[in-house]
């Protein structure tokens, strides 16, 4: 087994059970929840196999869904992250990303930090939208995915710089 | 042909894509569905026995409140099991003598304490039973205390394991009285204290209540003559009683209405105010 599918796997089941048995129980205003499990598709390695992600991305929301019953809210938005991620990683590091190597869970750079901030407000966008389902919501829905994605992107810069191995 | 799977190979993530997305929005669109009822639901075997592992834990991390909660409704039942009527009605004492059978209140110790230095009771007759302050509490065995306060049906008593209390009592055969007080240490014994010098004490005579208290009648058992010692300050005897009664054990208590007491009042009053 190669180690990465190893680590990746890790990180599919752990980041799950951190959502849901710890941060699915915390809601700030009782409507604000921090989403840090969709670490999993920002964290993938960049240069690795896209229909796998594309399904384990597909797993992981649906799994999120069951948790939550919520139809399939968390794995539309799930696997509309994941298809989109080729093209902010271009937008972020530039056309030439695929051949340089980068490493997401190291030293926080503007590039990181903006790429981390669109696949945030992608993956929370698309959720809200289909959590409200109805275009009368529309504030409520730009309210949520504002306040979210800030909570969601704290957690994740928090967990990012909790399992980065300390190199000194 | 070629060219289909060519369409194929090169679009392949593409289509992976639509298909996921054709079948995750249609589980959400029919989720929002109101008559369906949801494919994708937490009632299946791996979320249940998540849920079950984790509502484990929170309940564990609730049995404060739960307790809580628990100790309310034993009260509830409690007090609805107290206060239901007794089935076998308690006969009263016949062998007091001077206490007429129409004196004598039938009651019941509904909470007592005996583990702190100034200990009361509480019984379940009240003013409309016709108790009033300063009854004598006594049982089968022998005397309990004295009423401390009222309410409509509810009372408490000056327990004598009450460090504050005084009962007139004596030695039964020689007379020589002495007042009983308890000086905190064991919840089986009294003290008489102030027992003259000339009093004949032995080891194992009967104490019981004096005839000088209006409180209680004469002759009520409390205990017996333990252990004697002359107090060094006053030069008199002290005498360490052991209890007839076992006062952490209180059942049915007699409350005694004495007659006389009034009067014996009023004219100990008038007789102070001409002196």
């Amino acid at each position: 087994m190669n180690s990465t599918l190893l680590v990746n796997i890790l990180r599919f089941i752990l980041l799950l059970a951190l959502q849901i048995i710890v941060l699915n129980n915390m809601t700030f205003l009782g409507f604000i929840m921090p989403l840090p499990y969709i670490l999993f598709i920002i964290l993938y390695p960049v240069n690795s196999n896209k229909s796998a992600l594309l399904v384990s991305s597909f797993f992981l929301g649906l799994i999120m869904d069951m948790f939550s019953n919520s139809g399939g809210i968390h794995a539309t938005a799930c696997i509309m992250l994941a298809f989109y991620r080729p093209y902010l990683f271009k937008f972020a590091f530039g056309v030439s990303y695929e051949y340089q190597t980068i490493k997401l869970n190291d030293s926080l750079t503007p590039e990181r930090f903006s790429f981390i901030l669109l696949a945030v407000v992608i993956h929370h966008f698309t959720l809200f939208i289909l959590e409200a389902f109805q275009v009368t919501f529309i504030l409520d829905i730009l309210i949520r995915t504002l306040l979210s994605t800030l909570f969601t992107i704290i957690s994740c810069i928090i967990i990012i710089y909790l399992i980065k191995p300390n190199k000194r | 042909m070629q060219q289909i799977f060519n369409f194929l190979f090169k679009n392949s993530n593409r289509l992976l894509f639509l298909l996921l997305l054709s079948v995750s929005l249609l589980l959400t669109i029919q989720s929002h569905s109101y008559h369906k009822s949801r494919i994708i639901s937490s009632a299946n075997f791996l979320t249940g026995g998540v849920y079950e592992k984790i509502n484990n834990i929170t309940e564990y991390l609730n049995l404060k409140t739960e307790n809580d909660a628990l100790a309310l409704e034993n009260a509830r039942l409690k007090s609805l099991l107290f206060n239901a009527k007794d089935t076998t009605a308690i006969k009263k004492p016949e062998n007091l003598k001077g206490v007429y059978p129409e004196d004598i209140i039938v009651s019941k110790v509904i909470h007592n304490n005996y583990n702190t230095l100034e200990n009361f009771l509480t019984l379940n007759s009240g003013s409309n039973d016709g108790v009033k302050t300063d009854m004598g509490v006594i049982n089968s065995l022998g005397i309990v205390g004295i009423v401390d306060k009222t309410s409509a049906n509810y009372s408490t008593v000056v327990s004598i394991l009450n460090t504050k209390s005084q009962i007139n009592a004596k030695i039964k055969k020689s007379n020589h009285f002495g007042s009983l007080t308890w000086n905190g240490k064991s919840t089986g014994f009294v003290q008489l204290i102030d027992v003259p010098r000339l009093a004949s004490v032995r080891k194992g005579d009967t104490i019981v209540t004096g005839g000088q208290s209006v409180i209680f009648p004469e002759n009520i058992n409390i205990g017996t003559i333990d252990k004697i010692y002359i107090d060094n300050v006053t030069n008199y005897y002290t005498l360490n009683i052991k209890l007839f009664n076992d006062m952490t054990n209180l059942g049915h208590v007699y409350i005694i209405k004495s007659k006389d007491r009034d009067e014996v009042n009023n004219l100990e009053k008038t007789s102070k105010k001409d002196e």
